[in-house]
């Protein structure tokens, strides 16, 4: 248990502005050693279902970690099992080194936010803080220091002698944090911890949530299904479905390089066109290798070779919407990167404020979608319902991927 | 949110059969004992029905029973009615003046004792010169049971969904009606178990029925207790028997009953 | 809870028959009480005077208000047999509440916890025994306890003892009887209220460091407080006026109050003392009572 108290510069006084939602680097993909928290091949079953399927996974120290997937995935369990509200019924679980199997929820350096906050109904908010610290047998000046550290860090004061019925879910959830948080653990669980706040509010405390973990140096796993919510608060997110480890990945890995069809769904939206293989060699273009893919529904389409060796024929060519530009006429013939380009019909239009969104069918018959940023507050150039365009994309910009 | 199944320690499931098992065992052996051909209770002479043969010769208790099956069964009508009317002005009545006085009035013969209750309505009858016998008992067990009626029937339009009586409305019913054909059908197996909560309830009572009554209406409790005094009788045994047979069976109806009541207008919304 | 809707007004209106119905056979005849018990008894029918007979005109109406009086009070407060019978009922209240909520917290606690599907069955199997008639569960117990009774053979069989013991008309036997018939009483509410329970505070409880004594004790107990109290009220208001268990279970040497009434009006046929004894008793228990109410009120509301 970390009793090294990293004293927290003073969080912002109750008058100064919130902090500005601009965060720093996100920390990379950390340096190797000995992870923090080492998960091995860990099997839990429930009668005849495996909630979690032989998982493993290291989370290095610092590191904030986002086990993003479907409802019923197994990611709670996965995370309940980090607690020690579960037992793993195959597999390990290692903490800095150490074996969990035999040690209870009460005795692991591991504290959890949980999605209903759990707060005492019969404790103020200051005696929710300080249960934890009570448990530790800290001196009560020591604990009176500390609740008064993270009443300031949450910017509670003023509240903390109210009871979690006389405070809004918004101050909730930061009694709920700043319990979770008092007595410093190596390693912090937050069960869908913004789920129950509206859209504003999740925002802002997104940020917050970062700049704490980053400040703190402390280590936080969290469990979401919100994949906007993943790939904004996360160094790396480990997307799970049915039980497994699907990819882990840094945001911007799991969106630009997915490994399966199924994440490239997943994650965001994506153009899917079915093909096969075209044996017949590359193309007269040079400068790197292309592969032409022969698909039904939107002619041949030319990729970049993908880093992988392809061991199947039937294959998926993904282009995220964004990578999909469209234009009136036709792109200059020599351009490169406009070598895939095919005619098709305006049918939707969704104006969504900072983007504009397009479905697009093509004379081929499949129908693409493409979106475009508004860059300009005026703009004749946007595209109306049954206009004739061109949709054209870079063969870079494309994933193979496997069916 | 998954379920999580509550672990037991054995410490827990000691309570939990030591207390059943404290709560069973003397009536199980009062039914065992009401077979008992011998007369004492420390010998067994086998297998015999001839307890129940005396109790079916013994006029007086067989009157007491019938009185007591009357009695019960009107009042716990009388009850079922004041005591679903009293449940739905609590649960859809909001607040009204005088709710406390009335709630108050309503559940207090829940805790008082008897013996206050039963000798202020005695006083009440005498005073206004009314005859003693079987109306005054049932007004009495009336009064004892409403109540009970109420905690029941109020606690299932609690858990109705609200929403089915505003689609009812929306549909083009009137508050009454929406009540009458939507609401009253689905807490009817909820009445239904308080009708036989009250009729068990009267069946059972001897204090109030004590002082209420008259001479030559006796119910069942009153004749068993001037019985059970001079001491323990074998007849006795039988005849209670017979009595928890009868209250198994109106269990068993009840929760059937409350099964159905369950089954339907449950709300939808998850908690 | 509700606040107002299209069936507010309506609904108000179902209230009146009970209103009624509550109001003249619940309330008044608690002025009648009071009114006997400022009397005095009378070789007539009914057995006390003064008797307000509304023919006899204003003038019979006044001096029979002349002649009402707190003697019967004045008896019940310094004669030794009523105080002693009052205290007696008490502390057998007392006592038996204690030995209710002992035996009553582990067993709904352990209710609490079964899986929801069993919680349901253990519930019925609860309240059976309630509605099973009460003075037949009294009886039962008579018939283990009595001399030549099942409990007596089993303790001479095993030899614990060497001849019967007399267990009938003991205070043990009564505290026998009296957690028996109130057990259902106590364990119900602390069910109700362990139940609604969330079980992810103790989950949380057991994260923040700590051991499952200590989750107990700090979360689980404090929460269950108004259960509790509602359990031990429920319990404690009935016990002070019990009449049947003490009588045929417990010795003759020292009556609850429940048996004083009983014994003044049906015995000693004196009406105003047997209502005085009722009225001290409802001013006894008019603290309890209250508390209940609000207990009560509370709960249902946030139900």
């Amino acid at each position: 248990m970390a009793d090294e108290i990293s004293k927290v510069d003073e969080a912002a006084s109750p008058t100064a502005p919130p902090p500005v939602a601009v965060p720093a680097a996100k920390p990379e993909a950390p340096a190797a050693g000995m992870p923090l928290l080492r998960i091995d091949a860990v099997v839990k079953k429930f009668g005849q279902f495996r909630a979690v399927d032989g998982l493993s996974l290291d989370i290095h120290a610092g590191e904030f970690f986002a086990l993003l997937g479907p409802s019923g995935c197994g990611k709670t369990t996965l995370l309940r099992m980090l607690a020690g509200f579960e037992t793993p019924d195959e597999g390990r679980i290692l903490l800095d080194g150490k074996d969990m199997a035999q040690i209870p929820p009460h005795q692991r350096p591991v504290n959890m936010m949980f999605q209903s906050y759990a707060l005492f109904p019969h404790l103020s908010a200051k005696d929710n803080i300080a249960f934890g610290l009570r448990r530790a047998r800290l001196s009560p000046s020591d604990i009176d220091a500390r609740v008064s550290e993270m009443v300031a860090l949450v910017k509670l004061e003023g509240l903390e002698n109210r009871k979690p019925d006389q405070l809004s879910g918004g101050q909730r959830q930061r009694v709920a944090l700043a319990r979770s948080l008092a007595r410093r653990p190596q390693l912090l669980l937050l069960d869908e911890p913004l789920a129950a706040l509206d859209k504003k509010l999740r925002e802002s405390t997104q940020l917050e949530l970062m700049e704490l973990q980053r400040r703190l140096g402390l280590t936080f796993v969290i469990v979401t299904h919100d994949q906007a919510e993943a790939m904004t608060m996360a160094g790396r997110i480990g997307v799970m479905d049915a039980g497994r480890l699907e990819q882990v990945a840094t945001p911007r890995d799991l969106y630009e390089a997915p490994h399966s069809r199924w994440i490239a769904e997943f994650v965001g939206d994506i153009n899917l066109i079915e093909g096969k293989l075209d044996a017949s060699g590359d193309t007269h273009l040079t400068m790197a290798r292309r592969l032409a893919i022969t698909t039904t529904q939107a002619g041949t389409i030319y990729v970049a070779e993908p880093r992988q060796p392809l061991t199947r024929d039937n294959l998926c060519v993904a282009i995220r919407p964004e990578k999909v530009k469209l234009s009136r006429r036709p792109p200059v013939s020599d351009d490169t990167r406009a070598i895939n380009r095919i005619d098709g019909v305006v049918t939707d239009v969704s104006y969504l404020g900072g983007m504009t969104s397009y479905k697009v069918k093509l004379d081929t018959g499949l129908v693409l979608r493409s979106s475009m940023a508004n860059t300009a507050r005026l703009d004749i150039d946007a595209y109306s319902p049954s206009q004739r365009v061109v949709a054209w994309f870079s063969p870079e910009d494309c994933l193979v991927l496997e069916q | 949110m998954a379920s999580r199944p509550n672990k037991l320690s054995s410490f827990n499931i000691a309570a939990l059969a030591l207390g059943l098992a404290f709560l069973y065992l003397p009536i199980v052996i009062l039914i065992i004992y009401s077979f008992n051909a011998s007369r004492l209770v420390t010998v067994w002479g086998g297998w015999s029905l001839q307890w129940y043969g005396e109790f079916f010769h013994d006029e007086a208790m067989i009157d007491a029973a019938w009185m007591s099956l009357r009695v019960g069964a009107t009042s716990a009508t009388l009850a079922t009615i004041l005591g679903t009317l009293a449940a739905v002005a609590l649960a859809r009545g909001a607040g009204f003046r005088g709710r406390t006085l009335f709630s108050g009035m309503l559940y207090a013969p829940l805790v008082m004792p008897e013996v206050i209750t039963g000798l202020s309505l005695l006083l009440l009858f005498v005073a206004i010169d009314a005859e003693r016998g079987f109306w005054t008992v049932v007004i009495a067990h009336t009064t004892l049971t409403m109540c009970f009626v109420s905690v029941v029937v109020q606690a299932r339009l609690g858990a109705l969904d609200r929403s089915l009586e505003e689609a009812a409305m929306d549909l083009g019913c009137g508050p009454a009606r929406a009540f009458l054909s939507v609401t009253l059908p689905l807490i009817l197996p909820s009445v239904a178990a308080g009708w036989m909560l009250a009729f068990t309830l009267s069946l059972d009572d001897l204090v109030i029925a004590s002082f209420t009554t008259g001479p030559g209406s006796a119910t069942l409790p009153i004749r068993i207790y001037s019985e059970v005094r001079l001491g323990v009788k074998p007849e006795i045994n039988a005849i209670c028997t017979l009595v928890v047979a009868l209250i198994a069976l109106v269990i068993v109806a009840a929760s059937l009953a409350s099964k159905m009541s369950d089954a339907r207008g449950k709300s939808a919304a998850p908690l | 809870m509700s606040g107002r809707s299209i069936f507010t007004r309506p609904a108000r209106f179902a209230a009146i028959a009970p209103y009624l119905w509550m109001a003249l056979f619940f309330l008044v005849p608690f002025l009648f009480v009071l009114k006997i018990s400022l009397s005095q008894t009378a070789i007539a029918q009914p057995p006390y005077t003064p008797v307000f007979d509304v023919a006899e005109g204003w003038e019979a109406i006044k001096s029979a208000f002349a002649a009402l009086s707190l003697d019967n009070f004045h008896l019940l407060v310094t004669d030794d047999l009523y105080v002693l019978s009052y205290l007696r009922s008490l502390m057998v209240a007392a006592v038996s509440t204690a030995i209710l909520l002992a035996i009553g917290y582990p067993v709904a606690y352990g209710m609490a916890r079964l899986p929801p599907r069993w919680q349901a069955i253990a519930m019925m199997l609860v309240i059976v025994p309630f509605w099973t008639s009460f003075l037949i569960r009294i009886y039962a117990w008579i018939n283990i306890l009595q001399h030549d009774g099942l409990l007596n053979e089993v303790l001479l069989a095993l030899h614990l003892v060497s001849s019967p013991v007399v267990w009938l008309s003991t205070d043990s036997a009564m505290y026998l009887g009296i957690v028996y018939s109130y057990l259902p009483f106590m364990i119900l509410p602390l069910y109700a209220t362990l139940s609604k329970m969330d079980p992810a505070l103790l989950e949380a409880a057991s994260d923040l460091g700590a051991s499952p004594l200590a989750a107990f004790w700090r979360v689980t107990f404090p929460l269950s407080l108004p259960g509790i109290g509602a359990g031990a009220l429920l319990c404690f208001i009935p016990i002070v006026g019990e009449f049947v268990i003490p009588d045929l279970l417990a010795g003759s040497d020292a009556l609850m109050i429940g048996q004083t009434l009983w014994l003044e009006f049906f015995t000693n046929k004196d009406w105003p003392v047997a209502s005085a004894t009722a009225v001290v008793l409802l001013l006894l228990l008019l603290a309890p009572l209250l508390l209940y109410e609000r207990l009560q009120r509370r709960q249902l509301e946030q139900a």
